[in-house]
């Protein structure tokens, strides 16, 4: 009997949304059990037996035992979040929903283990994001650590509930113990090539939760635009920005995009890309830049950051010295990539320094050379930095817990045991440029790549503690980000967090359809992912 | 030289803000500007059409709005000269429009309403704001007509239900784009959102819910007159034999059921050609179309019949003996297309010439328009402009490149080639990426379908100038996505 409460509306759902194609679905019962879990948690047990949820009667609570008290406005913020989340709108009066079920399961209790629950710290590349669901009658209990894994599991929780044709909430009994794979699951947006309103930054922000990433990797400034603004150097926004007020954010701006992502369990790393990309930052900084020449005067364009002058690396080191209390992560992003040598060149004045240095005339030095006095400044901060893949290959020196991106996709596999090798952490994103589109279901390339598939010994394999999915920008804006990120990243979160094992593309699809339509009903507008409907559809626009 | 430089640079950019490029304009550098509390539209003395017309009166308002965006409150002169206030834009439509803005008065003169719309729309784009925020227009002069009479663009509410909302957005920006046909492909394999008066079981039973994703009789009247309101024609398409697997559900015995072996494997095919019941089902359904639907077309299908289904059946196979098809299932698709479309024209007395063939084959489309027009058939292009093909970086450009009276073929045989449409089929796309998708992308058909080709063939040309539409786009409240690195002054503030 319960079996059947609880099959029929997850089948049905399923058989409608790509029924006409993918109709097979009797005797894959086991599948649906999980169908609609994004990403799997590693381990998963359930039964056919069903409670149901009461929007009246259930509640989200701290339990007894719980280190984290009712002051713990993190989890008191997300128990509101996720109650609306399951329940939507309880606008509707609940005449039918009055008469307590025998099964009714009345709670879940979040107990908080460690003495420290760190509701109002940080998360960081080493937090525990652990947790054990056990959905029974009368109560469900979600275990944790600390805050972080309570946070994971409120998601894997708002997930196994799922409406049956009367609209009343069930829950199977399920007991889950998850743990990430990896401890980086990034994304990257770029609102510099456009900027960025902060709603769509924070609505991304939602959908990363509802995902399980834990990283922001901001690349808030570049060649095009430098929507920052500093309260050091107030004129780099005043007049790098696309416009001085309404293309900025303002120091209250990122300090919200900070607490939002904190309270989702979010970290949020900034990326300032020196000494390339910086095109934007000299329009506010006089003789930052190189002065580029053309025969033996200045052509009137300027190149890179200018590496020869001292008032380079005082102006970079109270910029970082701004930058690393703004943003409370242990991790700046420093890029480090694309350096374009010509303009080095072509200045007289480089071509002296370089013959003082005994560089000759190979410039990758001159840009080490840089790159490792900017390290030094940061490191003055008490900041730990990350870079482009090409800092390492240039054979620049490197702080031990440095974090090296790897995102050229020809030799990644040669790139990721180099760097392993070398003994540094790393972090993969060059199979997943999700700005490059294409016609169909690309997101299963995504979804098929194996990060750890390269040579080498176990304790390689250890140093690649994650990845990141990149949105640039340079067809990218309010207009399309969504809807082009979602749910394409998707398939990347669960590669990340989900087992190695997890590999079936068809399991994922439909439990991915699924998916999009539970972001669709939260307000985010998620792309399909082939012919069918949602339930509630979209309702923006 | 430098300064010299920058001064032409700008006003260039003034200059030559329409999208579509209007066939003659010329503008001057001196300037007009406008006081949204004294500006206001009025119809000319002489002009057929007065206050009380439905379709210009609406227009004033809407664009007066679009001029002025911080007024709703409104000297524009009108002169057109036919009525047809309450009418329908069709095949015949005439289009053209002249426009000149002089000192104190701006004049736009057409034959008719549809006319007049497009033309407020290019007057509407000739309005700037300079950095104070008042507005201009420049001296210019517009004689403007559309090259094809024919531009389309088809939406796909079958493979994913579009909200009605997204519908009339859509066509709130075909109208910016002077698109005039929305071709309506309203129903097909996966869903049967129409909601028939004559067979309400064809959405009950076929529709992804009865209720939530369906059109209602209401739904579909609203989106005939918000396309009307714009010169806009609806053409719906019914699509079959093929591509009708939604329609099985609510109506039984109408599609072919398929065999395996001797006995029926419970999967059904393309409509059954062989009974009778079809036809009368075909008629009746065909009646309440033209009913709900006043254009004289519907676009009737028949693309990709899989006969595999009909192979497998006993019956299918002694009908094809009886009617000496031997095996070519090709004569018995002939044989239920031409039944529909006698069914159709006796529904309409309409003759064989006027049957419109749409190429839609891609890598072979020049070979096909020059076979099709050589027949003596007119055509409609949409082989180039399927733009829910997507790819990364600037794919418009190919759509503009296309040039679809280039093909081998006599000057009467190009006469024939009656427009193109471009289509965004449903698969990947709904409500949550259609408007970004479509916009500006469907922009490039649009000029090419609209503008002289002469004028408009240089893609680096045609980009500030439509970078500045999408932009103006955005302002409109379109989701319109962007070209390339860069910025608007009123970014797009939704999600």
């Amino acid at each position: 009997m319960y079996c059947l409460v609880k099959f029929a509306p997850l089948f049905l759902a399923v058989a409608v949304s790509n029924g006409w194609l993918f109709g097979d679905f009797v005797g894959k019962q086991k599948v649906l059990d999980e169908i609609s879990l994004w990403p799997l948690p590693q381990k998963f047990q359930s039964s056919a037996v069903a409670f149901k949820l009461s929007p009246t009667r259930f509640q989200i609570v701290q339990a007894k035992q719980s280190s984290a008290g009712p002051s713990c406005s993190i989890l008191e913020n997300a128990f509101r979040r996720y109650f609306e989340y399951i329940f939507g709108d309880l606008k509707k009066p609940e005449k039918s929903r009055k008469k307590v079920y025998d099964s009714d399961l009345v709670e879940l209790q979040v107990w908080v283990t460690s003495a420290d629950p760190e509701c109002d710290g940080f998360p960081s590349l080493q937090t525990d994001e652990s947790y054990e669901l056990s959905v029974d009658e009368p109560s469900a209990v979600l275990k944790a650590a600390n805050v972080w894994g309570a946070l994971r599991g409120l998601e894997t929780f708002s997930q196994l509930v799922y409406e049956d044709d009367y609209g009343v909430n069930n829950i199977n009994k399920t007991d889950i113990s998850d743990f990430p794979r990896f401890a980086h699951r990034g994304i990257l947006l770029d609102s510099y090539r456009h900027f960025l309103p902060l709603k769509v930054i924070l609505a991304n922000l939602e959908a990363m939760a509802m995902n399980k990433f834990n990283v922001f990797h901001w690349h808030i400034v570049d060649d095009h635009s430098f929507p920052y603004m500093s309260r050091t150097f107030p004129e780099l926004s005043q007049k790098g920005a696309y416009h001085p007020f309404t293309h900025v954010y303002t120091p209250s701006d990122v300090k919200m995009v900070i607490e939002f992502a904190r309270m989702r369990g979010i970290r949020v790393i900034p990326e300032f890309d020196t000494p390339g990309h910086t095109e934007s930052w000299g329009t506010g900084i006089k003789d930052l830049l190189t002065p580029c020449y053309s025969g033996s005067s200045p052509s009137g364009t300027f190149g890179t950051v200018n590496p020869i002058l001292n008032s380079s690396y005082d102006f970079m080191t109270q910029f970082f010295k701004e930058i690393s209390t703004v943003f409370p992560d242990a991790y700046i992003h420093l890029g480090g990539d694309e350096v374009d040598f010509s303009c080095w060149e072509s200045n007289p004045d480089i071509q002296k320094f370089m013959v003082q240095q005994g560089f000759g005339t190979d410039y990758s030095k001159l840009e080490s050379f840089y790159i490792q006095r900017l390290l030094d400044i940061v490191a003055a901060t008490k900041k730990g930095y990350m870079v482009w893949q090409e800092v390492f290959d240039n054979g620049v020196k490197l702080k031990d817990d440095t974090v090296v991106e790897v995102w050229m996709e020809n030799k990644m596999e040669e790139e990721l045991q180099n760097v392993t090798g070398a003994g540094f952490t790393t972090i993969l994103s060059a199979p997943w440029y999700l700005d490059y589109i294409s016609y169909g279901q690309d997101w299963q390339h995504y979804y098929k790549v194996e990060p750890l598939n390269f040579p080498g010994t176990d304790a390689q394999k250890k140093l690649v503690i994650g990845g990141e999915a990149c949105l640039w920008g340079e067809y990218v804006d309010a207009t399309n980000l969504t809807p082009r990120l979602w749910p394409r990243a998707s398939a990347v979160a669960e590669r990340l967090w989900s087992d190695k094992s997890v590999t079936d593309v068809d399991n994922a699809y439909n439990r991915l359809v699924q998916h999009r339509c539970r972001m669709v009903k939260r307000g985010i507008p998620a792309e399909p992912l082939f012919v069918g409907h949602c339930r509630q559809e979209y309702k923006g626009l | 030289m430098c300064c010299a430089v920058l001064f032409f640079f700008l006003l260039i950019v003034q200059v030559d803000g329409v999208w579509p490029l209007p066939q003659q304009l010329d503008q001057s550098a001196d300037r007009n500007s406008l006081s949204p509390q004294r500006f206001s539209f009025t119809y000319g003395r002489d002009s057929a059409a007065q206050t009380g017309c439905s379709v210009l009166d609406a227009a004033f308002k809407r664009y007066f709005s679009i001029i002025f965006p911080d007024f709703t409150k409104g000297s524009g002169l009108l002169i057109v000269k036919t009525r047809g206030c309450d009418g329908y834009p069709d095949e015949d439509s005439d289009e053209s429009y002249n426009l000149s803005v002089s000192e104190g008065q701006a004049v736009l003169r057409s034959v008719t309403v549809w006319g007049a719309l497009r033309g407020l729309e290019s007057f509407s784009q000739l309005v700037y704001q300079d950095d104070y925020g008042s507005y201009f227009i420049n001296k210019t002069e517009i004689v403007d007509f559309p090259r094809f009479a024919f531009r389309g663009l088809l939406l796909d509410t079958s493979r994913h239900y579009l909200p009605l909302h997204a519908i009339l957005k859509t066509l709130d920006a075909m109208a910016y784009s002077k698109f005039n046909v929305f071709h309506w492909h309203i129903v097909d394999d996966p869903s049967f959102p129409y909601q028939s008066r004559t067979f309400p079981d064809l959405s009950n039973k076929g529709a992804f819910h009865p209720f939530t994703h369906v059109y209602t009789q209401s739904d579909v009247m609203r989106v005939i007159e918000h396309a009307r309101m714009r010169g806009i024609r609806v053409i719906p398409e019914f699509d079959s034999p093929g591509h009708t697997q939604s329609w099985g559900k609510g109506q039984p015995n109408l599609l072919t059921p398929c065999y395996k072996g001797d006995v029926p494997s419970g999967s059904f095919g393309p409509v059954d050609p062989t009974v009778d019941t079809t036809y009368k089902f075909m008629e009746s359904l065909l009646k309440e179309v033209k009913f709900v639907f006043p254009d004289s077309y519907v676009h009737l299908g028949g693309d990709e019949v899989s006969f595999a289904c009909w192979q497998s059946n006993p019956n299918v196979r002694t009908f094809m003996e009886k009617m000496g098809f031997g095996k070519d299932f090709t004569k018995l698709e002939s044989f239920y297309m031409e039944r529909t479309s006698i069914v159709w024209q006796d529904v309409f007395d309409y003759h064989e010439r006027d049957t419109v063939l749409e190429i839609w084959k891609g890598e072979t489309y020049q070979a096909e328009l020059s076979r099709m027009t050589k027949a003596g058939h007119r055509v409609l292009l949409s082989a180039p402009w399927y733009i829910n093909h997507i790819s990364y970086g600037q794919d418009w450009r190919n759509s503009y490149a296309v040039q679809p009276q280039n093909f081998s073929g006599t000057e009467e045989q190009k006469k024939l080639v009656i427009g193109g449409e471009v289509a965004m089929w449903g698969e990947y796309v709904d409500a949550t990426n259609l408007n970004p998708r479509l916009w500006p992308r469907a922009c490039a058909a649009a000029e090419r379908l609209w503008s002289d080709e002469e004028k408009t063939l240089n893609a680096d040309l045609a980009f500030p100038r439509l970078e500045k539409f999408r932009c103006e786009l955005l302002r409109r409240g379109i989701q319109a996505e962007p070209l390339f690195v860069g910025h608007c002054k009123h970014e797009y503030d939704g999600l």
